[in-house]
């Protein structure tokens, strides 16, 4: 069904090797998959597997120097000098702004209208779930409801591609299982492309469309494959026996089993 | 103590010290028997303000210029070098060494030179103030702008945010609260130089009549500049302090 659909992002082939001195450091080689317009993509592996590498070559950051990196396509442009959001493990919000205002640091980087974007940065506030906080500021917030904050800025500009780097990996257990299922609900409402990057196999697995599973020593990319559940999903869902031989499957990838 | 707690209670605590230090100073003279000439007492300190001989006014306004004058521009060069060590890793490299080595020169020791240099006066004596003032600000502030976390870079790189979008949205505003510590640190030494450069060579100011003063031995008068130079000290104390409740976030003061 959506097997026509062109790719919005397509690595063939990618590698990045950092070089310090004489020192040769393989951040990340074969890594090939394809990305749907919509989808979310887990990235999974240990320290070092070279994930965070790979999104930071998605951002524009880092030249990879093998291989070929596209995004967008002729029904999905990409312009990457503006349609990328990021969220980071920590919130990083300027703790001398307001919320309001920090969410809507991307739109003033970016020199878009700020009336309008103003409007959008409130409607996106409600939507993450902080109707009511747009005066307050970062320090008067939970390490939670800051990163929803997070999220809210990285959405503010309207980007087609989202990169999150181990976005809930500093929040406790029940808070990162609470906002695993609002990070759903926020990528289902608002229909963006998210690379979730994550060491949590679980997390990976309840969260990904598709989960592309890196390992470390040497770091390359193992697998790809797509997660057949159900969508919404829900937290029962980590007990079926598919959800079980997802991550089996990833555990054996990453030599755990 | 719980109803100190409140701010009222804590101004009224502070108060209530400064107080209680002129009491212990009136009861010290007056039962003592001291000699007015070895330590006044605190009704003849405040007397030696009404000896129009003394020119106090003018000379207030004397130190006042070195003391404001030497701060503002240690303010404007500090936080400028800092400025372009941030934009140019070269210079930073070069000459923050060296800046180092200079700071580690007792500015006082420079007195003698910039009296050759520049004779004696109001200029040198902001010279002094500006010398010794300048580098806690320049230092606090360079390390300030340097505390950028490399995430947030990414994110402003992301979004191909410039270079001056980068510092008026995220350096200058994150690094505040350390040049607010520069400043305070600064604002009691830019006091120090001002009087230093007085003693060492002037013919106007608070420092320059404490020296004339004591010949005398009038020492009420001598009493009533260095109460004088502190009240100077901490206008500009209370105008940083002042001016940080303006600018930076609560959270993020250095107390």
């Amino acid at each position: 069904m959506t097997a026509a659909v062109e790719p919005f992002i397509s690595l063939a082939g990618v590698s990045k090797t950092y070089r310090s001195g004489r020192k040769q450091h393989l951040a990340i080689s074969d890594a090939s998959f394809d990305v749907r317009p919509g989808e979310l993509v887990a990235l999974v592996g240990p320290s070092g597997c070279g994930k965070s590498t790979l999104l930071k070559i998605l951002a524009g950051l880092h030249p990879h120097d093998g291989g070929q990196v596209r995004i967008g396509s002729a029904t999905h442009p990409f312009d990457p000098a503006r349609d990328i959001g990021m969220v980071f493990q920590a919130p990083l919000l300027l703790k001398w702004r307001r919320i309001l205002d920090n969410v809507l640091l991307p739109a003033e980087l970016l020199g878009l209208p700020m009336r309008e974007a103003r409007e959008r940065a409130r409607g996106l506030m409600a939507m993450v779930g902080l109707a009511g906080y747009e005066d307050k500021y970062p320090y008067e917030l939970s390490g939670g409801m800051q990163q929803r904050a997070a999220i809210a800025r990285a959405l503010v500009h309207d980007p087609k591609l989202v990169l999150m780097d181990e976005p809930f990996g500093a929040l406790d257990a029940l808070t990162r299982e609470k906002m695993n299922l609002e990070l759903l609900r926020i990528w289902k409402e608002s229909g963006k492309t998210i690379m979730f990057v994550t060491h949590g196999i679980s997390e990976a697995v309840f969260l990904g469309t598709r989960v592309v599973v890196l390992t470390a020593g040497p770091a390359r990319m193992a697998d790809n494959f797509e997660i057949d559940l159900p969508h919404p999903r829900t937290l029962d869902m980590k007990t079926h026996e598919a959800f079980g031989a997802y991550t089996r499957r990833i555990y054996k990838l990453l030599g755990m089993e | 103590m719980d109803r100190f707690d409140s701010k009222l209670g804590h101004y009224a605590l502070g108060v209530a010290s400064h107080l209680l230090l002129l009491l212990a100073w009136y009861l010290f003279v007056r039962l003592g028997d001291v000699p007015k000439f070895v330590m006044p007492s605190p009704a003849d300190t405040l007397a030696a303000l009404f000896q129009p001989n003394y020119d106090w006014w003018s000379n207030i306004a004397v130190t006042a210029t070195e003391i404001f004058g030497g701060y503002a521009l240690a303010l404007v060069v500090g936080v400028a070098l800092a400025l372009l060590f941030t934009w140019s890793k070269l210079l930073e490299a070069m000459v923050l060494p060296l800046l180092v080595t200079l700071n580690m020169i007792p500015k006082v020791a420079l007195g003698p030179l910039i009296i050759v240099w520049f004779k004696y006066g109001v200029f040198p004596n902001t010279l002094m103030a500006f010398s010794i003032a300048v580098f806690p600000i320049l230092l606090t502030t360079a390390r300030g702008l340097r505390e950028i976390e490399p995430d947030l870079l990414d994110l402003v790189r992301s979004l191909r945010g410039s270079r001056w979008q980068l510092f008026t949205k995220i350096q200058l505003p994150g690094a505040l609260p350390y040049i607010f510590a520069g400043m305070k640190v600064a604002a009691i030494l830019a006091v120090a130089g001002a009087i230093v450069g007085e003693f060492l060579g002037s013919d106007r100011g608070l420092g320059y009549l404490m020296l004339q003063v004591q010949v005398t031995l009038d020492t009420p008068a001598m009493f009533m500049a260095v109460i004088l130079i502190t009240l100077l000290g901490m206008l500009l104390y209370g105008l940083v302090l002042l001016l940080e409740r303006l600018l930076v976030a609560k959270d993020a003061r250095v107390s």
